[in-house]
């Protein structure tokens, strides 16, 4: 198999998904077989085929990236400027080829699960229509080779993330987190559209390999290049929905829960990371530094918001956030093997989190609907309870997703999370920045704690109500199976053969960290190469780290679970309790640290107000102008007009008044009376008689 | 090019005249006739456009060379020596198309086409027709003249048909809307008169049939310092006249984009006129701007555009938040979608203003877009307003399910104007942000942030039509039906296809742009260093 041969691959890869699209949309409700979601999951499958095949050509023959590049848009040449000109492309390189993989996975699970969830839906093929599209948008983002239509296909995950929460538009709330996600990811796109606009301005190409060759030969360097890339990671802030921008994520778990597992757990929202790790070249060492924050104070407030919220799919979203955070911050902290990782065993793991409860949401759904209780929330966990018994394999499969989120031995999670809190170690101790480490670790016991409740209260103990319990039921296979895989894949053996060595996994062999271009000086001085040594400093302090780092995440993550067992199943601890005593915070915590409200009330109420200015201002200032100056005018038209009327034409009028006067006098005169004539006749005969002869 | 013996040109400007003394003619009670001939007349427009299209050589520049020009048709029309002191009087008439105009009269025959048909509920057919196909000649006109008398003529021959189709067949306000926008272009004509009339005093060719030296109206004569006569009003570069004829030319270009602050006759006129007219308007006549701009403002008077060009792109950053700010608090369908337009006209001003390839390429690009995705919007408002007979935001709501064929539709084009990657609207605004980002960094900057508002409000003005619960009494509003699928969805496929694969259109205008801009930028920055120039 030659390159282009795995080019055309992974072109069919990515269109088979919108084939589905395609086929479904127009034909999918009234002339496709079962409304088309066998097609969609079939043309899926074929992307899944082509992925592995893809992926092990990759790794196993091409050690070098493969890249295929065509002219997009041609404008000619350009002064200033020389051959101005738009190539896209194809990158396949072991990190695109590892993303292929995974996002295939999980989508065609996701499809599979979704045949038996959405069983009966009103709009059941436009659904997985959605589905193709969004597969497809999201495989445009791995195999991309620029940032033009990394740009484009970012946004058209976004849309089809707003088609998918909105799914259910009947309902207010689902059609408002909807547009919450678009606009607040619109927020994180605009920030990296002018990151895109710089690197465009100063180096003349969007390709990610010139674009790196350019900032090696030192065409963008100092602020700019750190504005670029912090501008650039504001797109991953968006869509990765890391602190500020995390608001939109749980409101879109209002979406149906396998695109909540899809789209919002394992694939979409881990773009940013990956968007990330596609550009980790060029991030200056500023730019990791405020990476390195961002994913960390994402982590750690998300994970204290995850504590204390009682919807299944809110605890998981804020699970997903604070994931999220942590391979942001793995990532910017220099593991960049470890955060990318980390990405990939979360995507199984979270997605087997989200079907997982996606199975429980499904089995309350049924029972309430038969004992017609309406009013009842399925995904209350203060409504579950003691589900292990009724849905054996769905509580096993979400036992072992738990325990790997929780970074416990045998499981890939804790393959992946043990090397990025070394990687936090070793950064906290070389950069200085401690507070990094200290959230890590902070937040591992945290996720422990917070997961382990989660699991309890629904599946231990006794079912809070009995008349829905009874009715409970284990969901179908086609939904099961899915639930299975997933939890397969969540164990070390996919990754590794020693459950405790991550970097005996093949991720860790075939990923590697791309060398820096950055120009010295802006660059970690731990990060550079020294004269006579082999590694450098960083390396030798992540591999010191390792050990200590590796018993202190199990320590943390022990006391959590110690911890969500003590309260939640052996009530030594009353959850209650603490939170009266800590009644602030807790309320803090419980309204999410009132990042809706803050925003609601600026930025939302602000820029409304606003608009209504600008409302105001066109129809009573402008227009006020413009109707102003037309009744000036008619005014001044209307007082010529009397000036008209009243001073010329009374001007004339007068003479002829006057003369009108006059010649009534005159009139008077002749009365037409012959006598009077005579008289008149006589007397100018005297007169003229008198001046003439007188 | 001829058929016929006479140029294609002139064909397709004055087919539609043609068509309108056939459509004069028509008995009283053949309604039907006076649409089919309108139709044909436009789809007949539009294959002459496909023709124009196919013999395009796309090597050559035109802008300010007669040789790069194409299609190009010459003759003497008036004539008259010895009028009183001015002279003897000599006035071309003179076509032509480059890369500017070409995309225009593509939109133009496109646009009208799909606005006859659209018009075919109209009451009062044979007027509306006639007056329709005049004002389509006038728009044609103006994209394809190119001597300035001849110009002002289809300028103003547009300007009246639109003033009673709006006057006559609009809402309930058509009054003042009518007289609101007859009185503002017409502003913007007088200014335009005037700087014509001071640039025919100051320039003079030699005549090549009788050579003798005589005044002229031909604009690419008045791209030439050459031809300015010493000591005539605009001759030389640089001067206060010159400056003052630009700002001049400019406020009446601008009044007709519309920029701000000069824009508050469009939400009226496009409130009151009726559906196909507000296609046209935003379709079309927008563009006349935009495109008189380029035409004429920016080769005749580049160092009055390199003056004024950081305050033109600052207009352009106003226009594009202002207007989607403003969109966002209507409560009118159709009112939002004006100032919408409003919005998107900023960018194409913006990408002006950058005088680079990318910025005037996005600009004409977003012209040709804005053409036909706010075509699209109009439309939609109008399929909305022919069944529900209002247009109030806030009284819809779940019409998702009602209508899905129309909601297919609206969301392509609600994307589409949003600026969603994959459809036209997006490749043109992000070249008109890259190119001016090189020229001016943070006005590029503060701009983009008008993207953020425009998903803003597309999306709410979706959720409040489109989502939630249906009300009671639109229960029975029917879907789209054929007729309007048949005005849609062509304009969605091209939608589509150029957001896809802009290649085409950016071809066809490409080397114009780059001549364009290379001599607007070489003659106003030459001026800039030597001072006067003879």
């Amino acid at each position: 198999m030659n390159q282009n041969t795995l080019i055309l691959l992974a072109i069919l890869a990515l269109l088979l998904p919108f084939l589905g699209f395609v086929l479904l949309i127009f034909w999918g409700r009234k002339r496709l077989p079962r409304q088309g979601d066998v097609i969609e999951t079939g043309l899926v499958l074929g992307s899944l085929v082509l992925s592995f095949i893809i992926f092990f050509n990759k790794i196993l023959y091409f050690p070098n990236p493969i890249e295929w590049k065509f002219e997009w848009v041609n404008f000619g040449f350009v002064e200033n400027w020389g051959e101005m000109k738009i190539t896209l492309g194809i990158l396949i390189d072991n990190l695109s080829a590892t993303m292929l993989v995974v996002v295939t996975v999980v989508s065609s699970l996701v499809h599979i699960f979704s045949i038996g969830y959405m069983k009966d839906d009103v709009r059941y093929s436009r659904y997985f229509a959605y589905l193709g599209f969004f597969t497809f948008s999201m495989l445009g983002i791995v195999l991309t080779n620029n940032f033009f239509t990394m740009y484009v296909f970012w946004e058209l995950v976004g849309v089809s993330s707003y088609l998918l929460i909105g799914h259910w538009y009947e309902k207010k709330s689902a059609s408002d987190a909807a547009k919450k996600a678009f606009i607040v990811n619109r927020v994180g796109d605009f920030g990296f559209f002018v990151g895109i606009m710089i690197i465009w301005a100063s180096l003349k190409t969007f390709n990610f390999g010139e674009v790196f060759a350019g900032i090696e030969q030192g065409k963008l360097s100092g602020g700019l290049l750190t504005a670029a890339g912090i501008l650039v990671f504001c797109g991953a802030i968006g869509k990765s929905a890391q602190f500020p921008l995390h608001v939109w994520l749980p409101d879109a778990m209002e979406g149906p829960t396998p695109v909540s597992a899809l789209i919002h757990a394992a694939t979409m929202v881990a773009a940013g990371v990956y968007l990330t790790a596609r550009t980790y070249a060029m991030m200056s060492a500023d730019a990791l530094t405020f990476i390195a924050y961002i994913g960390a104070v994402t982590a750690f407030i998300a994970a204290t918001i995850a504590i204390t919220q009682t919807d299944i799919k809110r605890v998981l979203a804020y699970s997903t956030i604070s994931q999220l955070g942590y391979m942001t911050m793995a990532l910017g902290s220099g593991a960049y093997v470890a955060g990318f990782f980390h990405l990939v065993t979360h995507a199984a793991f979270k997605a087997g989190l989200f079907l997982g409860s996606g199975s429980v949401i499904h089995a309350m759904h049924h029972a309430l609907h038969k004992i017609h209780d309406h009013h009842t929330d399925p995904q209350d966990i203060r409504n579950m309870g003691g589900l292990k018994k009724k849905m054996p394999i769905t509580y096993y499969t979400f036992l072992i997703y738990t325990l790997a989120i929780s970074g416990i031995p045998l499981t890939s999670g804790f393959l992946s999370k043990d090397s990025i809190l070394a990687g936090a170690f070793a950064f906290g101790k070389l950069s200085g920045h401690t507070a990094i480490p200290l959230i890590g670790f902070f937040v591992a016991g945290l996720t422990a704690f917070y997961m382990f409740r989660l699991l309890i209260l629904t599946f231990h103990g006794e079912p809070k109500r009995k008349d829905i319990f009874e009715h409970i039921h284990e969901s179908p296979k086609v939904m099961v199976v899915p639930l299975i895989i997933l939890a397969v894949l969540s164990l070390w053996f996919i990754f590794g053969p020693n459950p405790f060595d991550a970097s005996a996994t093949w991720v860790e062999k075939y990923i590697h960290k791309p060398e820096s271009v950055v120009p010295h000086e802006q660059q970690f001085e731990f990060n550079l190469p020294k004269e006579g040594v082999l590694v450098t400093e960083y390396e030798h302090a992540l591999h010191e780290a390792h050990i200590p780092a590796m018993l202190l995440s199990l320590g943390m993550a022990g006391l959590g679970i110690l911890f969500a067992f003590l309260t939640y199943q052996w009530g030594k601890i009353s959850a209650e309790k603490v939170a009266n005593a800590l009644k602030p915070v807790y309320t803090f915590l419980k309204n999410k640290w009132y990042f809706d409200e803050l925003y609601q009330n600026t930025f939302v109420l602000a820029t409304l107000g606003i608009s209504k200015f600008a409302r105001w201002f066109d129809i009573k200032v402008i227009d006020g102008i413009v109707d102003g100056s037309a009744h000036l005018t008619k005014l001044w038209s209307f007082s010529v007009g009397k000036f008209d009327w009243n001073i010329i034409d009374g001007l004339v009028n007068l003479l002829a008044y006057i003369t009108g006067f006059f010649g009534y006098i005159t009139r008077l005169l002749q009365n037409g009376k012959v006598q009077t004539y005579i008289i008149y006749v006589v007397f100018a005969v005297i007169v003229l008689f008198y001046i003439f002869l007188g | 090019m001829q058929i016929l013996g006479i140029g294609i040109l002139t064909w397709i400007v004055f087919l539609p005249i043609v068509a309108m003394i056939f459509v004069l003619l028509v008995p009283k009670g053949r309604e039907t006739w006076i649409k089919w001939i309108s139709v044909v007349a436009t789809g007949l427009q539009v294959i002459l456009a496909a023709v124009l299209l196919l013999n395009y050589r796309y090597d050559l520049a035109g802008v300010n060379t007669l040789e790069g020009f194409q299609f190009v048709e010459k003759y003497r029309w008036i004539d008259v020596s010895g009028v009183a002191w001015f002279g003897r009087i000599v006035i071309d008439y003179f076509l032509g198309v480059d890369g500017l105009s070409m995309p225009m009269v593509v939109l133009t025959a496109l646009i009208s086409f799909i606005g006859a048909i659209a018009s075919w509920e109209l009451p009062k057919t044979k007027g509306y027709y006639a007056l329709y196909l005049l004002l389509d000649t006038g728009m044609m006109g103006v994209f394809v003249a190119l001597d300035f008398f001849l110009f002002y003529i289809f300028w103003e021959v547009m300007l009246l048909p639109m003033y009673f189709l709006i006057g006559i067949w609009g809402g309930p306000r058509r009054e003042y809307a009518a007289i609101k926008f007859f009185i503002y272009t017409l502003l913007g004509s007088v200014l335009m008169l005037l700087v014509m009339i001071g640039l025919y005093f100051s320039t003079s060719i030699i005549d090549p049939v009788t050579g003798e030296k005589v005044h002229t109206f031909n604009m690419l004569a008045m791209m030439d310092p050459k031809n300015y006569e010493p000591g005539s009003i605009f001759s030389g570069l640089h001067t206060t006249w010159r400056y003052i004829a630009y700002i001049a030319l400019f406020i009446g270009f601008a009044i007709k984009v519309p920029i701000v602050p000069f824009h508050t006759w469009l939400p009226d006129a496009h409130v009151e006129a009726p559906t196909p007219i507000s296609v046209i308007l935003a379709g079309v006549l927008l563009k006349m701007g935009t495109y008189g701009m380029l035409r004429i403002s920016f080769p005749i008077f580049p160092d009055g555009m390199i003056k004024y060009a950081l305050p033109m792109a600052i207009l352009g950053f106003i226009n594009i938040v202002y207007g989607a700010l403003a969109a966002m608090a209507q409560e009118d369908f159709k009112k939002l979608i004006a100032y919408s337009s409003i919005s998107h006209m900023g960018y194409v001003v913006l990408g002006m203003a950058a005088l680079n390839t990318q910025g005037v390429t996005g600009a004409i690009m977003q012209m040709f877009n804005h053409g036909t995705i706010t075509a699209m919007l109009f439309l939609i408002v109008g399929v909305l307003y022919d069944r529900a007979h209002t247009r109030g935001l806030y009284e819809f709501g779940g019409l998702a399910n009602q209508m899905p064929k129309y909601f297919g539709i609206v969301i392509i084009a609600f994307f589409a104007a949003l600026g969603l990657p994959g459809l036209s609207g997006f490749i043109s605004e992000a070249f008109v942000f890259l190119g001016a980002f090189q020229t001016y960094k943070w006005i590029a900057i503060f701009s983009a942030t008008g993207v953020i508002i425009t998903a803003g409000y597309i999306l709410w003005t979706t959720q409040r039509l489109f989502f939630g619960q249906l009300p009671e009494r639109w229960k029975n509003l029917p879907d789209i039906n054929a007729r309007e699928l048949v005005t849609l969805v062509p304009l969605a496929i091209i939608v589509i296809f150029l957001g896809v694969y802009p290649s085409p259109l950016i071809n066809l205008m490409n080397t114009s742009v780059n001549h364009l801009v290379k001599f607007v930028s070489e003659m106003g920055q030459a001026g800039m260093q030597l001072g006067i120039l003879p």
